[in-house]
C-alpha cells in the first residue's frame, strides 16, 4: 500500500522513529520550560546536564554495577544535586542582572562540562547496552521495532505528564508559579522562595538527566550529545511558547513527528524543518503557539 | 577624539604595523585581525545597541562561503569577492533581523541562535560549500587586478588597513546622532519608543550593519586562509565572539580587539598542548567574566583611569 | 610588597598573559639542522583507532629503525589532531611548513583533510604522503607533483570488495554513505565496479559524519528492497551502522558489505557479528613471518595489533627517510624524485613503486572474516582469499584524469 508513492512501511516506520525523537524533544524542552517559566533563566547548560545524566548512568554501570533501572533514579538525583549547587553558587548572584548574563553563564558551564568529558572520554562515545528486560524487537509488520524504543516513548510520556500535573494541578506547583510572578509577596506569606527556586533548578536538571539515561542505550553516550540537541530544543521551546509546560510537551512530540515525515519525503531538509517552522510561527504568532506574551 | 583614546589607538596601530617585522607569524596576525573585525561588528550590536545576537557566526560563514565561491569558481578578483561576500552576509542578516526583531532580550538571542543553526544546516547540504570538506583552494589573486596578494606580508598590510577603517567606522557610527539613538534604545527602550522613535527600524539597521561587518571579517578570512569551512558557521564560533567581546570589554572600542587577540592567541597556543582542555578553559573564562569580570579588560582599565582621575 | 588583588590587576594580568600567549603562539621558529616528520590525523574521534596515536608510534618505530638520525641530523616526529576538520588540518600544515620547517607531512585518516593538506603542500612545495585517507581523487582529479598516496584508495576497495560481493550473488545494491569526500568517492567507485560486474544500484542515502543514530537511514535502506547494503563509511560510523542494522533486523533481509573495514573495527564488533564479511585491505599482520614479527613489535608498545594504516605510516616514513639518506639532502624536489625512482621493499609491500600520478602501486588483499571457532589467537581475524596484483588494483591510465600522468 502506498501513500503519495511512498510505501506505507517506510511512512509508518519513520513516523514511529520520529515519535521516539519527539519524546526526547518533549522531555528536554519541558525541563527548559520549567526552568525558564519559573526562574526566568535560559538554561543553555541543559544539554550538558542531559549528557552528564547519561554519563552518570554509564559510569554507574561500568564501575559501581548500578543497573539501568537504578540509574533512572540515581542519575537525576546526582545531576539534580549538581544543579542545586550551580544555582546556589553561580546563578543566584545574577538574578538581579540582565537575564542575558544567565544565558552566558550557563553557556560557559556547558562548554566546561563538554570539554571535561571530552578530555576524559574522547568523542567516539561509550556503549551502553539496552537493559535485558527491554531487549529484543517486535515485528510490527511494517517494520521491526526494538522494544526499547517503545519504552522510551512510554516513559517520557509518563515523566512529562507527571511534571505537568505537579506544576499545574498541585499546591506545590501553585506556590512555584506564584513565587515567580511575585516573589516578594509569596515570601511575605512565609514561603521560602529562594529554596523553591533552588529546588526547581535541581528538578529541571533532574528531568534532563532522566532524558539522558533514557537516551543512553539509543545513541552513543558522547560528550557532544547535549550540544547536538540543545539548539533544536531551544527552537521547540520558542515554538511552543516559553513558559508553557503543556506547550513544550505537545510541540516536542509534534516536531518529532514532523521531522519523521520530512525524512520520508525530503530527507535533506529534516535537520532544518524545525527552524523553518520556528521562523513561520514567529512571523504569525510571536508569542509561540501556546505562549503568553510576558 | 579625546586625548587618551587617541593615544591608545596610536599605540595599537603602531604595534600592529611593527608586528611582521618583529617575527610574528603573519597568518596568525591576519586571522586575529579578522576576528577583531568580527568582534567589533558584534560589539556594535551588543555593547552599543544592547542586542545579543547569539548566532553571529552565520554571517561570517555566509560571507566566507560567498567570497570563496566568487573568487574560486566565478573567478572574481579579491576585492569584488569580498564585496560580494559582505553583501550576502548583510542580506541574510537583514532577513534574520526582520524575523528576530519581533521579540526582545532573551527571545531575540534564542531566535538568532536557532536561525543561525538553520543556515548552518543549509551550508552543510548545499553542494557548492563542499559540506564537511569545505570550500578549498581559494586563490589569493590580485587586488584590483594589480597588487598580488600571494605574499603574506603584503596581504597583512591590506588586512590591517581594512581593520583600521572598520575600527574608525564603528567609532564614527557610535558617536553619530544615529549612535546616540542606539544608546538610548539600549538604556531604556520603552522611553525611546515613547519619544516617538521607530525603534525597530533603528535596531534592524544596526543588525544589518553588524552582520555586514561580520561578513567582511569572514570574506577576508577566506582570502587569507584560502578556504571556507563549516567551522566558520558553527554555533561554537558564535559563542566565541561573545566571549571575545565580553572578555575584552563590552561597549568599549578597543575591547573587542583585545578580546579577539586574546582568544585567538590562547587557542593557538593551547590547541596542541592541551587538546580538549581548550574548551574547558574557554568555558571557564566565560563563567569568570560573567560572575566577576563583566567590564572586561579594557572596561576595567577605563574604570581604573576614571577612579585615578577622580582622586587627582 | 602587598599584592592587592582587584579587578584592575586582574585585567592587567590577563592582558599581559594572553598577549604573551599570543606572541608565543605567533613567534616564527626556523629549524634547519633537524629532519622533521609530521603526522596530522584524527587523534580522538571516530577514526582514532585506525590511525591516531598508533600512527605516531609506527612513525617513531621507523625513525628508530634508521637510528634516530641521518648523517648527524636528528629526526624529529611531530603530530597534531585535525579533529576531522579540513580547516584545522590545512592551517596546521601551513603553520608547520612556515614556522617549523617540517620536511615530510604525513596525512592520516579523513579524505577531506588530506585533500586540503595536499593543496597546502603543493603551494609550499613540500613532500606530502597521504596514508590514512581513502579518496582516489588524490592521485586522479586532484593529483599534484608533491602528493604521494601510499596505502590504499577507494578504487582498490571497490575493485576488491565490490567484485567479490557481486560474484557471490549480491546484485542489487543500496548505499549508506558518509556525507563527505570519502563517502562520495567510495560510493562512486563502487558503483562503477558493481555496474561493470552486472549488478545495479537501487538507491542511496547520505548520513552525517560521526552520526549518532542510524535508525532512520537504515529504515530507508530497508524499504528499498535491495539485497546488499553497501556501507560507504568507516571507523566508528561503520561500527555503529552494523550494530544498528542488527538491532533493527536489517540483516534478516539484506547482507551488509563493509566497503572500508579495518582490523580495529572487527576487534570492536567481534567475530560473531562480522564473520563471513568480505573486505579489502592493503596489509594484514598475520600474513607472513615478516609482517607477524613487525606486528608483534608494535603490539608490545601499543597492546593492540596494528591496522594497515599504521603499518602504512611506518612504511611511508621509513621509505622517505631512506630516500633522504640515499641522496644526502632533504630538499623536497630531490627527495620526491628519489621516492619515485626507488622500489618499496619493506614489511608493508614487496615490489612496490610510486608511479607518475603519485600512486604507490602494490598488491592489495581480498580477505574474509573468520568465524569465531577458526580464530586461533586474539586478532587472528582474516583469511586471505585473493591477492589482487598491483597492476589490477588501482585506477588505470585510461581512466585517469591526472594531468601529470599522460
Amino acid at each position: 500500500m502506498d501513500i503519495f508513492g511512498i510505501p506505507l512501511q517506510a511512512f509508518l516506520g519513520q513516523l514511529l522513529l520520529g515519535l521516539v525523537n519527539g519524546s526526547f524533544y518533549a522531555m528536554l524542552s519541558l525541563g527548559l520550560a520549567v526552568i525558564f517559566g519559573l526562574l526566568g533563566i535560559v538554561n543553555f547548560a541543559h544539554g550538558a546536564l542531559y549528557m552528564i545524566g547519561a554519563y552518570v548512568a554509564w559510569i554507574g554501570l561500568e564501575f559501581f554495577g548500578i543497573n539501568y533501572w537504578l540509574a533512572l533514579i540515581v542519575s537525576p538525583l546526582v545531576v539534580g544535586a549538581l544543579g542545586v549547587v550551580v544555582e546556589r553558587t553561580l546563578l543566584k548572584p545574577l538574578y538581579k542582572l540582565d537575564p542575558l548574563y544567565g544565558l552566558l553563564l550557563t553557556f560557559g558551564l556547558a562548554l566546561i562540562a563538554e570539554g571535561l568529558f571530552r578530555e576524559q572520554f574522547g568523542v567516539s562515545g561509550q556503549q551502553y547496552n539496552v537493559p535485558e528486560l527491554l531487549q529484543g524487537a517486535t515485528d510490527l509488520g511494517f517494520m521491526i521495532l526494538p522494544n526499547y524504543r517503545a519504552w522510551v516513548v512510554f516513559a517520557s510520556l509518563v515523566v512529562c505528564l507527571s511534571t505537568w500535573f505537579v506544576i499545574e494541578k498541585t499546591r506545590l506547583g501553585s506556590y512555584l508559579r506564584a513565587g515567580t510572578e511575585n516573589p516578594a509577596l509569596v515570601q511575605a506569606f512565609g514561603i521560602n522562595v529562594p529554596l523553591m527556586v533552588m529546588l526547581t533548578y535541581g528538578a529541571g536538571a533532574g528531568l534532563a538527566a532522566i532524558a539522558g539515561v533514557l537516551a543512553a542505550p539509543v545513541i552513543q553516550v558522547t560528550p557532544l550529545m547535549g550540544s547536538n540537541l540543545i539548539i533544536v530544543v531551544f527552537a521547540v521551546v520558542v515554538i511552543g511558547g516559553m513558559g508553557s509546560i503543556l506547550g513544550s510537551i505537545i510541540t516536542g512530540l509534534s516536531l518529532g513527528l514532523v521531522e519523521g515525515l520530512t525524512k520520508v519525503f525530503y530527507p535533506e531538509a529534516s535537520s532544518i524543518v524545525v527552524f523553518v517552522i520556528m521562523a513561520i510561527v514567529l512571523i504569525v504568532r510571536p508569542a509561540g503557539l501556546f505562549g503568553k506574551e510576558k | 577624539m579625546r586625548a587618551a583614546p587617541a593615544l591608545g589607538f596610536t599605540v595599537m596601530v603602531a604595534a600592529l604595523i611593527a608586528a611582521p617585522f618583529i617575527g610574528l607569524y603573519p597568518i596568525f596576525m591576519m586571522k586575529a585581525l579578522c576576528f577583531a573585525i568580527f568582534a567589533c561588528a558584534f560589539n556594535l550590536l551588543l555593547g552599543f545597541t544592547g542586542l545579543l545576537s547569539f548566532g553571529h557566526a552565520a554571517y561570517l560563514g555566509a560571507a566566507a562561503y560567498g567570497t570563496g565561491w566568487l573568487v574560486r569558481t566565478a573567478g572574481l578578483s579579491p576585492e569584488l569577492g569580498v564585496l560580494g561576500g559582505t553583501l550576502l552576509a548583510a542580506t541574510i542578516g537583514g532577513l534574520v533581523g526582520l524575523i528576530a526583531i519581533r521579540r526582545q532580550g532573551i527571545y531575540f538571542a534564542m531566535i538568532t541562535l536557532a536561525m543561525a543553526q538553520m543556515i548552518y544546516f543549509v551550508w552543510l547540504q548545499a553542494p557548492f560549500t563542499g559540506g564537511e570538506d569545505g570550500l578549498q583552494g581559494v586563490p589569493r589573486g590580485k587586488l584590483f587586478g594589480l597588487l598580488s596578494l600571494a605574499n603574506d606580508t603584503v596581504l597583512y598590510f591590506v588586512i590591517l588597513a581594512i581593520f583600521i577603517a572598520v575600527y574608525l567606522f564603528v567609532i564614527r557610527i557610535v558617536h553619530s546622532p544615529y549612535g546616540q539613538i542606539l544608546k538610548a534604545i539600549r538604556e531604556n527602550e520603552p522611553r525611546a519608543i515613547s519619544l516617538g522613535y521607530e525603534v525597530d527600524r533603528y535596531k534592524l539597521l544596526a543588525f544589518v550593519l553588524s552582520t555586514g561587518l561580520a561578513g567582511l571579517a569572514g570574506s577576508l578570512k577566506t582570502i587569507v586562509l584560502g578556504f571556507a569551512t563549516l567551522s566558520d558557521a558553527h554555533w561554537s564560533l558564535s559563542g566565541e565572539v561573545v566571549l571575545m567581546t565580553l572578555l575584552g570589554g563590552m561597549g568599549t572600542f578597543a575591547g573587542p580587539v583585545v578580546g579577539a587577540f586574546a582568544i585567538v592567541g590562547l587557542q593557538n597556543f593551547l590547541a596542541d598542548r592541551v587538546g580538549s582542555w581548550v574548551t574547558v578553559i574557554i568555558g571557564a573564562i566565560f563563567v569568570f567574566c560573567v560572575v566577576a569580570f563583566r567590564r572586561g579588560i579594557v572596561g576595567e582599565f577605563i574604570a581604573w583611569r576614571q577612579r585615578a582621575g577622580q582622586k587627582a | 610588597m602587598i599584592f592587592k588583588f582587584n579587578k584592575l590587576s586582574a585585567a592587567c594580568a590577563i592582558a599581559a598573559t594572553t598577549l604573551m600567549g599570543a606572541v608565543g603562539a605567533a613567534q616564527a621558529q626556523f629549524s634547519g639542522d633537524v629532519i622533521k616528520v609530521g603526522l596530522i590525523t584524527d587523534m580522538s574521534g571516530l577514526y582514532a583507532d585506525i590511525d591516531g596515536p598508533g600512527g605516531v608510534e609506527a612513525i617513531r618505530m621507523a625513525v628508530a629503525d634508521l637510528g634516530g638520525a641521518i648523517a648527524g641530523k636528528k629526526i624529529e616526529v611531530l603530530y597534531a589532531d585535525h579533529q576531522n576538520k579540513a580547516d584545522v588540518a590545512a592551517a596546521k600544515a601551513r603553520e608547520w611548513f612556515d614556522t617549523q620547517g617540517v620536511d615530510l607531512l604525513i596525512g592520516g585518516s579523513n579524505s577531506g583533510t588530506s585533500l586540503a593538506m595536499a593543496k597546502v603542500a603543493e603551494e609550499k612545495k613540500k613532500v606530502f604522503i597521504s596514508v590514512g585517507a581513502a579518496t582516489s581523487a588524490l592521485t586522479n582529479e586532484q593529483c599534484n607533483p608533491y602528493t604521494i598516496h601510499w596505502a590504499y584508495d577507494t578504487v582498490a576497495l571497490a575493485k576488491g570488495t565490490g567484485n567479490a560481493v557481486v560474484k557471490a550473488g549480491g546484485k542489487n545494491w543500496y548505499f549508506l554513505t558518509a556525507d563527505y569526500a570519502f563517502g562520495a568517492a567510495l560510493q562512486n567507485d563502487t558503483t562503477t565496479v558493481v555496474k561493470a560486474a552486472g549488478g545495479n544500484v537501487v538507491g542511496s542515502v547520505k548520513h552525517p559524519l560521526s552520526a549518532s543514530d542510524f535508525s532512520s537511514f537504515l529504515l530507508q535502506a530497508q524499504s528499498s528492497k535491495a539485497d546488499i547494503l553497501g556501507l560507504a563509511n568507516a571507523g566508528g560510523d561503520t561500527i555503529n551502522s552494523i550494530k544498528a542494522a542488527a538491532e533493527f533486523g536489517i540483516t534478516k533481509t539484506m547482507k551488509l558489505a563493509g566497503l572500508l573495514v579495518f582490523i580495529s573495527d572487527i576487534h570492536a564488533l567481534g567475530l560473531k557479528t562480522t564473520q563471513g564479511m568480505y573486505l579489502t585491505d592493503s596489509w594484514y599482520w598475520n600474513r607472513d613471518a615478516e609482517t607477524r614479527a613487525w606486528g608483534r613489535k608494535y603490539f608490545e608498545k601499543m597492546k593492540r595489533m596494528p591496522t594497515s594504516v599504521q603499518a602504512g605510516d611506518y612504511s611511508a616514513a621509513y621509505n622517505y627517510l631512506q630516500a633522504v639518506k640515499a641522496i644526502g639532502t632533504d630538499d623536497a624536489d630531490k627527495t620526491l624524485a628519489q621516492l619515485k625512482k626507488a622500489k618499496v621493499n619493506d614489511i608493508f609491500a614487496k615490489g612496490g613503486f610510486v608511479r607518475g600520478d603519485g600512486r604507490m602501486v602494490h598488491d592489495m588483499y581480498l580477505m574474509q572474516v573468520k568465524s569465531p571457532d577458526k580464530s586461533t589467537e586474539p586478532w587472528d581475524y582474516y583469511n586471505v582469499v585473493q591477492t589482487i596484483k598491483g597492476e589490477d588494483a588501482w585506477t588505470t591510465k585510461a581512466d585517469s584524469k591526472c594531468a601529470l600522468w599522460k
